[in-house]
């Protein structure tokens, strides 16, 4: 178990520092999930009490797009350089590999999401302060599922030439229960949960990440191997 | 192989069969009308869609197991069957809400989920033709196979949580006493259809793997 960790973490060392040292992921990310935001009130139109009550639904969609971008690239890169093969050849547990991808995935959105609420909340004019523990929490789950899903199918989708397009094909599908739940958490907790429906979102957001979670873990070696 | 025809011949009669009792035979439904009798066909064909995808699911958990290619070209004619019914589910059910609940589309969850399922194994048939390695290209689409089977349930129950929200559905689907035993055999007839068709699809793609394992020159 220690040496599964060892090795998740050392892979997500390497693609942090792969991203602090070439910086331009980042900083693509999240120009264009500023402009994500930007689009949603253009298509909206400037009706500021619209736009703070579809905030939550916006910011995760804004998320989603720009996540699901980002995590594209985190097996891309290792395609392009044969780093994927070279992984695979380490000995140990393969599923190391999927552990520090997700892990670094986490990071990278979890720095987006720090930047994007404020910035979403200033925009759509919603106050997010008073309910910013909740709001991580809800964010957290979300991101978890959203990471996992998305890693996973990354990994999947690596090899084929139209990966832009079948990554969120199959990807999508997998985020529903994620994206209604996260979504449907902002929303009860922007409006006070006058249905108290929050802690049915939160559950189904948790129970979704375990499942999802489990299984991909369970079945990653079956899509590394060669 | 003459199993086979029969099989065929079977399900052909039996499929006619239970379209003209249920289209033109029995009298239609009192309140909804002739539009009724496309239930005949919806719902049969609906229930062959999961049959299919069921199967997907079994086949690729075993292809994951076993790693036996004979498991992923099974899989492979479900998802082809699967995919169509589906398909087929969505327009005839479409068709159906039009004059009964007066709109093509409805985010009921049942639709919903039935037409993401649609879209998840679109994308297991994209997947199939990333890899020309039968091996991989199995492995791939069995991954999909599980996990597209895992997703189905907890999809269903979270937009089923979401359009709770909304106002609830205007036009139950309740159904008139007429359904019976018309129904029943017409599940029966699809159910034998499906063997048929699934059979005929397992054969086409052992000859294509063949193929692809020898070429054509040395088949002859």
């Amino acid at each position: 178990m220690s040496d599964l960790r060892r090795r998740s973490t050392a892979i997500l060392w390497k693609d942090l520092l792969t991203e602090v040292r070439t910086r331009q992921g980042f900083s693509a990310m999240l120009s264009f999930a500023a402009l994500v935001l930007f689009l949603f009130s253009f298509a909206i139109g400037p009706n500021s009490a619209l736009l703070s009550q579809l905030s939550g639904g916006l910011i995760w969609v804004a998320i989603i797009f720009t996540g699901t971008l980002s995590l594209g690239r985190a097996f891309q890169t290792e395609e392009l350089a044969g780093g994927i093969r070279l992984l695979r050849a380490y000995p140990g547990d393969p599923r190391a590999i999927f552990l520090g991808k997700l892990g670094a995935n986490l990071v990278l959105l979890a720095a987006l999401q720090i930047l994007l609420f404020p910035a979403a909340g200033i925009l759509f004019q919603v106050d997010f302060v008073p309910h910013a523990p909740a709001l991580a929490g809800i964010a957290v789950l979300g991101t978890v599922g959203f990471s996992v899903a998305g890693t996973f199918f990354s990994a999947l989708t690596v090899h084929a030439r139209a990966r832009e397009l079948l990554l969120p094909l199959l990807l999508f599908p997998a985020l529903i229960p994620v994206v209604l739940g996260a979504v449907g958490g902002t929303e009860a907790l922007l409006a006070g949960d006058p249905m108290s429906r929050l802690t049915g979102w939160v559950r189904l957001l948790a129970a979704y990440d375990v499942i999802l979670f489990v299984v991909c873990l369970w079945i990653f070696p079956v899509v590394l191997e060669e | 192989m003459k199993a086979q025809r029969t099989l065929g011949i079977v399900s052909v009669v039996a499929v006619g069969a239970c379209s003209i009792v249920g289209l033109f035979l029995i009298p239609a439904d009192r309140l909804q009308g002739e539009v009724q009798r496309l239930l005949y066909i919806h719902v049969p064909i609906a229930w062959v869609a999961m049959l299919s995808f069921f199967l997907v699911f079994l086949m690729s958990l075993l292809y994951i197991v076993q790693r036996k290619l004979k498991w992923d070209l099974l899989a492979l004619a479900g998802v082809e069957v699967g995919v169509l019914c589906t398909a087929l589910t969505l327009v005839l059910g479409s068709i159906w809400a039009k004059p009964t609940w007066g709109v093509w589309w409805e985010w009921d969850p049942r639709i919903t989920t039935t037409a993401i399922l649609l879209i998840v194994y679109i994308g297991y048939l994209i997947v199939r033709g990333i890899s020309d390695d039968p091996d991989q290209r199995a492995r791939w689409s069995a991954v999909i196979g599980v996990l597209g089977f895992v997703q189905v349930p907890i999809v269903y129950l979270s937009v089923f949580w979401w359009r709770s929200l909304h106002q609830p559905p205007s036009s139950p689907r309740s159904m008139a006493s007429a359904f019976g035993a018309v129904m029943l055999s017409a599940f029966a007839a699809y159910t034998v259809a499906f063997t048929y068709l699934i059979m005929r699809r397992y054969r086409l793609a052992q000859r294509e793997l063949e193929l692809e394992l020898r070429g054509p020159e040395e088949l002859a």
